[in-house]
């Protein structure tokens, strides 16, 4: 059952592998350029590709379209700052530790949203989001509004995380082994049973699954990738503030995916590589650089919808039956 | 003590009167079209701003509103037709991603052509001045003057939808589309004008809230955000839910920020209560939705199976 599968996805494998490959090469790329901006970028790329990779999960293959995934960023974020506040600097238990806190929130808050569809669901996931940014605008004894720059980085295994190369090198690790993961995981039968929901939910009841289960626990393991990503961005950036959850990030998460293509995993980290660089390419000619960013993304949704993979499968949803591609049908 | 509670009240119902405004509009269009805008509190934003402008321009407050309104109307119309009318057949997520686009353009937009200062639009002279109320409380004419116009707002929508026949037409076309149009409406106009409408309408709250507030590039996405919040609790096309969540949600925000920490301070000492209460409070509103979901799915006044 799983070799159709196998053999569709494989390109997708080899191309994110490419783009593993030549990310690998940035750093030495860049001190030969002598350009230390350069590495500053594809870190943010790196970081907001485990973002996209974790919001793909719920979004691509869940079909739950979460406009509150940056709460996960923020949280992971400041589970370096209080874990630094507390003493604890090692980089994978504050991994731990912010997993534990976007687990608790996505569990509470997942569970609610989930009771709910459509625009209700997008709406809620925005909401609850909004209430975790304005949990830690509150916290004054952590910057508040304004944020808390970190004494230092995290350390991994004793190892101060010290040089941009060592960091960049962390993160790149760390997306490898989330894309790996999470690739396993959607050829699992976990994946297959979310699928079959995206697909159709009352089929996956009728066949005796209970949906909500499986989109909750889904949600939940998104949250803690996510998390990930915040752990690193505030290392990255040594910087915590509000501003990483706040919805415009949601929602160029949500940007990040579409630009790659939804539900394909290797589209989620191609996006986010396009997205921060069009961001950074367009922020170097003008300071309104939001401008031409929402004209683009206007104008990609508009005209160009046959170039986003995404659209393809959103097609065959609104009329299943008339187009079953293999994997559909593997998964059947 | 029982004045700063009725004073909070009042300022909560004007606060949630301006939410229902916006969340009007909004509503009809989620429930009517399944079209998710997340550039409806754009619209509040430039009403406030055509008002500065105008208001400035002509330099009467009165002026000023008489062509803000057709002004907020036509940039409706035109986003409209530019934009949204070929969002309507389209996914959700489609949705999302083009009025989030939008919400980037127009906010930076604002940015360039106004600047980031907040701008300041002076009251009108009549509505200036206060009025005294329960001994010795006084509170604003203007503030009464916005509760009013939105009340009317609120009685003449009700009217329009109930007792008209757009708004027959309107209410049909939210229980059954295709049937609507297999009659013979056309649906595309009948979109056209709800949305004209809700255009219309979140700019007149960006208008009338100009003097009250500070009109700066922010406070459309500050308001969308409480608007989306009205419109769960209240049902998605549900313009009663709508009305009765947005009052409640002004009026539990108002009082929480103020009275949150008072009551707090009674069952804890000070500093933690007016820790706790400032952190509390601003997630009050959202403590409320989960709660109305929680107990039900479609929000107060939501069709059940609603999408």
């Amino acid at each position: 059952m799983s070799t159709p599968a196998t053999r569709t996805l494989a390109p997708r494998l080899s191309a994110a592998l490419a783009i593993f490959v030549v990310m690998a090469a940035v750093p030495p790329l860049a001190l030969a350029l002598d350009d230390p901006f350069l590495m500053v970028i594809a870190s943010r790329m790196l970081v907001f590709a485990i973002a996209a990779l974790s919001l793909d999960l719920i979004l691509g293959y869940g079909a739950m379209v979460s406009f509150g995934h940056a709460a996960y960023l923020g949280i992971g974020a400041y589970a370096v700052a209080l874990g630094a506040r507390w003493g604890v600097t090692d980089l994978l238990a504050q991994i731990l530790l912010g997993m534990g806190m976007s687990a608790a929130f996505a569990t509470v808050t997942g569970a609610i949203s989930l009771r709910t569809r459509g625009v209700y669901f997008i709406m809620i996931t925005l909401a609850f989001a909004q209430m975790a940014y304005f949990f830690f605008v509150a916290q004054s004894s952590l910057g508040g509004d304004d944020g808390v720059a970190l004494q230092a980085r995290s350390t991994l295994l004793g190892l101060p995380l010290e040089g941009d190369q060592t960091l960049y090198y962390t993160i790149l690790g760390a997306l490898v082994a989330i894309y790996a993961g999470l690739y396993r995981l959607t050829l699992s039968r976990f994946g297959r049973v979310l699928k079959g929901t995206r697909e159709n939910a009352l089929r996956m009841q009728a066949i005796g699954y209970r949906p909500f289960r499986y989109q909750l626990v889904a949600y939940v393991i998104a949250a803690c990738l996510c998390s990930v990503a915040g752990v690193l961005l505030a290392n990255l950036t040594e910087y915590v503030s509000p501003a990483y959850m706040s919805w415009h990030r949601s929602g160029e998460l949500i940007v990040m995916l579409v630009f790659g293509g939804i539900g394909t995993l290797t589209g989620a980290v191609a996006g986010a590589l396009v997205a921060v660089g069009l961001e950074e390419l367009l922020a170097v000619f003008s300071e309104h650089w939001r401008l031409g960013f929402g004209l683009i993304l206007v104008l990609v949704v508009l005209f160009s919808p046959d170039g986003l993979t995404g659209l393809m499968r959103r097609l065959g949803l609104r009329a299943p039956g008339l187009r079953n591609d293999g994997e559909g049908r593997g998964d059947d | 003590m029982f004045n700063l509670f009725l004073l909070q009240l009042l300022n909560g119902a004007q606060f949630g009167i301006l939410l229902f405004l916006v969340a009007a509009g909004l509503t009809l269009v989620f429930g009517i079209m399944d079209f998710i805008n997340l550039a409806h509190g754009v619209l509040y934003m430039v009403g406030a701003y055509l008002m500065a402008t105008f208001a400035g321009m002509t330099g009467s407050y009165w002026f000023g509103l008489a062509l803000a309104l057709p002004a907020t109307l036509v940039f409706g119309l035109v986003l409209e037709f530019l934009v949204f009318r070929r969002l309507y057949d389209r996914s959700h997520l489609d949705q999302v991603l083009a009025t989030f686009g939008l919400i980037l353009m127009l906010s930076e937009g604002v940015k360039i052509l106004w600047g980031s200062a907040p701008l300041n639009v002076d009251m009108p002279a009549l509505l200036s001045g206060s009025v005294p109320l329960a001994g010795p409380l006084q509170y604003p004419v203007y503030r009464i003057a916005v509760i009013a116009a939105g009340l009317a707002s609120a009685v003449g929508l009700w009217a329009l939808i109930n007792h008209t026949r757009a708004g027959m037409l309107l209410r049909a076309g939210a229980s059954n589309r295709p049937m609507v149009a297999a009659l013979g409406v056309d649906i595309s106009r009948l979109f056209m004008l709800v949305f004209a409408g809700g255009a219309m309408l979140a700019g007149f709250a960006g208008a009338i809230v100009a003097p009250i507030l500070s009109v700066d590039p922010g406070m459309g996405e500050s308001i969308l955000i409480l608007t989306f919040v009205v419109i769960v609790i209240g049902g998605v096309g549900s313009i009663r839910g709508a009305f009765l969540a947005a009052i409640l949600v002004g009026v539990v925000d108002t009082v929480g920020r103020t009275f949150g920490p008072i009551w707090l301070r009674m069952v804890m000492d000070p500093a933690a209560a007016s820790q706790t209460g400032r952190m509390v409070a601003p997630m009050l509103v959202y403590l409320l939705m989960a709660a109305v979901l929680f107990w039900s799915p479609t929000g107060l006044f939501g069709r059940k199976g609603a999408k």
